[in-house]
């Protein structure tokens, strides 16, 4: 580690770098001679790129350390300490001589790090908890949330002349008590009495305190209502608010939370709420409080997706349509594919118009062809009903089954150019003499594609076919597009319908888009489902197309 | 099936052979049959919505009959909407992901292909076992970690592009270091001996030297990235949140997904200027992309 060049010292460094570049091996050599040797003088020489690279991290590491300091702001300390580490280690991969290698992996592996996986291990861990909808944060946030939501206004309680004073940027009340005292306080200290200004029965002027005027209440509306300025350091005191920002009145919590015995009381009822283990508080007759926490419920995401009545019957629809859809997709793009990759193999005239031609829809962006092909089948006024079939009423998207058969087309449409371009090349590449060979053996045109060309261009295409039964499997753009899952399960009471595939059932679930509570728990757990059947059906299938490939 | 219709008008195409008109429909005849009719199965949505586009009224029973009208109307009720910051939006994140995937990406491969280290192979397969998991299947968590991360730096965040491109960045290496790694191994190992001889850093061999030699794939990576992240729908979606940054994508879909009426001219005419750039690219770079595609398909 000695030897190294601390990166503390760049500049003294610096300089006698450019000395090095004439004249290298002597001067290198005379001052550490112990590390002569040549191949690693280069890295020695402080030159333009040595200090394009300080530059960079210099970059680098004043962002982490902005990031590093929010995050103690914000007391988020899992991202502390992993800003912390890439730091340490960037700074480490960086300015170290044992790490080349790694110099030019970091930059992907951070991103792949925290955005790959990172995230599909949050999604497994997010999976076992019931992170959703009421079960948002951790225990303490959301017994701060229930006092705060359950504070009522104390039956009787005098109002107080208020006036809303400020800080900097921070708010606070002075008020004038019932027993006539001025007090003044914000959100982090309690009303303590101070000496301050009447007039006409209200405060016009405390010390170490702005008095706000109308206006600029106004422009701070929002914050003003927010406040709450407690009145002692006893929260079952209860705080002072305003709606008004003219009159204070004292609320306190209908709740009150017991410490020491980890219990929730409701003082208008007398009812007490113990902790259960779905992470709310419970009372004896089993009725629990709004807001929960997360809590870790085990497999209970994966078995309610099997069992519960909401999710088990739609589940095993959409699980049977995924694969009946991935299947579908890949087999009947492959199939037209190879067909038109066989029926222009030979040369004929205007070969290269049609090929251009039959490769168009793949060079669609992903979005417009199904938007389009919505429009298209649209059952009231799309072309194919009006113009095509000449004004019937078809529910092409509407109906189960129609919907079903429309998805498969119009992804046939979306799909064959690639199984075109793959199969094209693959036919190119096959080796002309095997063909030949099979022609001097008399076997017939139908014969050789049998037995021959289909074998050797299986094996190639192979892998590929994988990957498309993969990527169809997750097809989520064309699905929600096209059909939005639509049309509906009638009895289902969860927003599912019969062309939900997996990947949408999940996004559904999710209920990141507004239309069913969220529910992060089961969204995850089915994203691991998903996960495990693609990674099953991959290796398996990596692993007999291997056998295929013992043919060649 | 269709093949015996067809050959009374496919004769005189080719009045040069000598062959029988039987023998030549049996050969070669048959194959335009089959060609002209799926060059209209694939080709019709396309000329509909170019249609759709010009048509006067924007609604889509309006848009039925092919050309009968054709005005700029559509085109111009663009301006009206927010229609051109999404197509700045999707090329800014575009552009930017695919600059990021390529530095990223051809460093990585150029590590994987040039040093032999403790955990190459190991790195390797477990890129290739990541590229298996989809991001987009784990979009919640993503969703979740964007709201963590907007805590601390607002600009990392929910609603951000840099938060966008980030994420792409994260899916972008286990996909494209392979198509780049081999690349990398048809540069001949003796240039960088050369260099090394010579005196340069690994630093000076790969940014002078082999970042010259594989500027194609370097060029078909870029491609690919900006065309796939020009069509990316479900991230955006989820992360994007106020109208203003959406992605073209997200945006397009909001016009048809709701109002399918209204909105059907605006749809087609935005569709048809997101389609050409991607279009005229495609063809133009045709042969680099199938050849991007198949190299894929070889496995080693």
């Amino acid at each position: 580690m000695s030897t190294d060049p601390r990166p503390g010292a760049p500049a003294t460094d610096a300089r006698p770098g450019s000395v090095v570049t004439a004249e290298p091996p002597g001067d290198e050599g005379h001052r550490r001679p112990r590390r002569s040797r040549p191949d690693e003088s280069p890295a020695r020489r402080y030159g333009a790129g040595f200090l394009a690279k300080l530059a960079l991290m210099a970059v680098v590491d004043a962002f982490g350390v902005y990031v590093v300091w929010s995050a103690w702001v914000a007391g988020s300390w899992v991202i502390l300490g992993a800003m912390v580490a890439m730091l340490l280690v960037a700074n480490w991969v960086y300015f170290s001589r044992r790490t080349v290698p790694l110099k030019y992996v970091l930059p992907g592996l951070v991103f792949l790090f925290t955005f790959q996986v990172f995230t599909i291990a949050y999604t497994g861990w997010v999976a076992f908890t019931n992170y959703g909808d009421g079960h948002n944060s951790t225990k303490e946030d959301a017994v701060a949330a229930l006092l705060v939501q359950n504070e009522r206004r104390v039956e009787g309680s005098p109002s107080m002349p208020l006036t809303v004073v400020a800080d900097g940027d921070q708010l606070g009340f002075a008020v004038v008590q019932p027993d006539g005292t001025t007090a003044v306080g914000d959100a982090d200290d309690p009303l303590t009495t101070v000496d301050a200004t009447v007039t006409d029965g209200r405060v016009a002027a405390v010390d170490g305190w702005e008095v706000l005027d109308r206006q600029q209440v106004l422009e701070r509306q929002d914050e003003v209502t927010n406040l709450r300025v407690p009145v002692s350091d006893d929260a079952a005191d209860g705080s002072v608010r305003t709606t008004d920002a003219r009159t204070g009145y004292v609320y306190t919590s209908a709740l009150v939370y017991d410490e020491a015995a980890d219990t929730m009381t409701d003082t208008t009822t007398g009812t007490v709420y113990t902790p259960n283990d779905s992470g709310q508080f419970e009372a004896a007759d089993g009725s629990t409080l709004a807001v929960g926490w997360r809590v870790f419920v085990g497999f209970d995401n994966f078995t309610q997706a099997f069992s519960d009545s909401r999710y088990a019957g739609p589940f095993l629809q959409v699980v049977i349509w995924t694969f009946v859809f991935a299947i579908a997709s890949v087999g009947t793009t492959f199939l037209l594919g190879m067909f038109l990759a066989t029926v222009f193999n030979t040369p004929i005239r205007g070969r290269k118009v049609y090929r251009t031609l039959l490769i168009l829809p793949y060079a669609i962006p992903g979005f417009v062809a199904p938007l389009l092909w919505s429009g298209l089948l649209n059952r009231s006024f799309g072309f194919v009903n009006q113009v095509l079939l000449g004004g019937a009423a078809i529910p092409w998207l509407t109906d189960p089954w129609l919907a079903k058969l429309s998805l498969i087309g119009v992804n046939l449409w979306l799909g064959f150019p690639y199984m075109f371009l793959i199969c094209t090349g693959a036919l190119q590449s096959l080796p002309g003499d095997v063909m030949e060979a099979a022609k001097i053996d008399g076997a017939s045109r139908w014969r050789t594609w049998r037995s021959v060309t289909m074998p050797l261009l299986l094996v190639s295409t192979a892998p590929l076919l994988i990957s498309s039964f993969a990527f169809n499997f997750n097809n989520f753009a064309l699905v929600y597009m096209l059909t939005g899952g639509g049309p509906r399960f009638e009895d289902a009471s969860v927003p599912l319908g019969h062309t939900d595939i997996l990947i949408t059932m999940v996004y559904s679930v999710a209920g990141l888009d507004g239309n069913a509570p969220k529910n992060f728990g089961l969204a995850s757990a089915l994203s691991i489902v998903i996960f495990v059947i693609i990674a099953t059906i991959s290796a398996v299938a990596f692993r007999r197309t291997r056998a295929l490939e013992e043919i060649n | 099936m269709t093949a015996t219709t067809l050959p009374t008008t496919a004769r005189p195409v080719s009045p040069r052979r000598r062959r029988s008109a039987g023998r030549w429909f049996a050969e070669v005849g048959w194959r335009h049959v089959v060609g002209v009719v799926f060059v209209v199965y694939a080709v019709f949505p396309i000329v509909y919505v170019l249609s759709a586009s010009l048509s006067e009224n924007g609604t889509l029973t309006g848009s039925n009959q092919l050309f009968d009208s054709v005005s700029t109307a559509n085109y111009a009720a663009l301006a009206d909407t927010r229609f051109w910051e999404w197509t700045a939006n999707s090329v800014k994140v575009a552009v930017a992901t695919a600059i990021g995937t390529v530095l990223m990406g051809a460093a990585a491969a150029y590590a994987f292909s040039r040093f032999r280290f403790a955990g190459r192979r190991a790195g390797l397969t477990t890129l290739l076992v990541l590229q298996m998991f989809p991001q987009m299947l784990a979009f919640v968590a993503i969703f979740l970690l964007l709201i963590s991360l907007g805590e601390v730096v607002p600009a990392l965040g929910l609603n951000s592009h840099v938060a966008l491109v980030c994420v792409y960045l994260g899916g972008a290496l286990g996909v494209n270091t392979f198509l780049m790694y081999g690349f990398f191994n048809t540069i001949p190992r003796e240039l960088d001996e050369a260099a090394k001889i010579d005196g340069a850093t690994h630093a000076q061999t790969y940014w002078t030297i082999i970042l010259r030699l594989v500027t194609p794939i370097l060029a078909v990576v870029a491609l690919l990235s900006i065309i796939s992240t020009f069509g990316e729908f479900v991230i955006a979606r989820v992360l994007l949140q106020s109208e203003a940054n959406w992605t073209l994508a997200v945006g397009l879909y909001s016009w048809v997904s709701s109002l399918l009426e209204a909105n059907w001219g605006l749809f087609a005419a935005g569709a048809v200027i997101s389609t050409l750039p991607v279009l005229a690219l495609f063809l133009f770079l045709q042969k680099y992309i199938v050849g991007g595609l198949t190299a894929g398909s070889v496995k080693g």
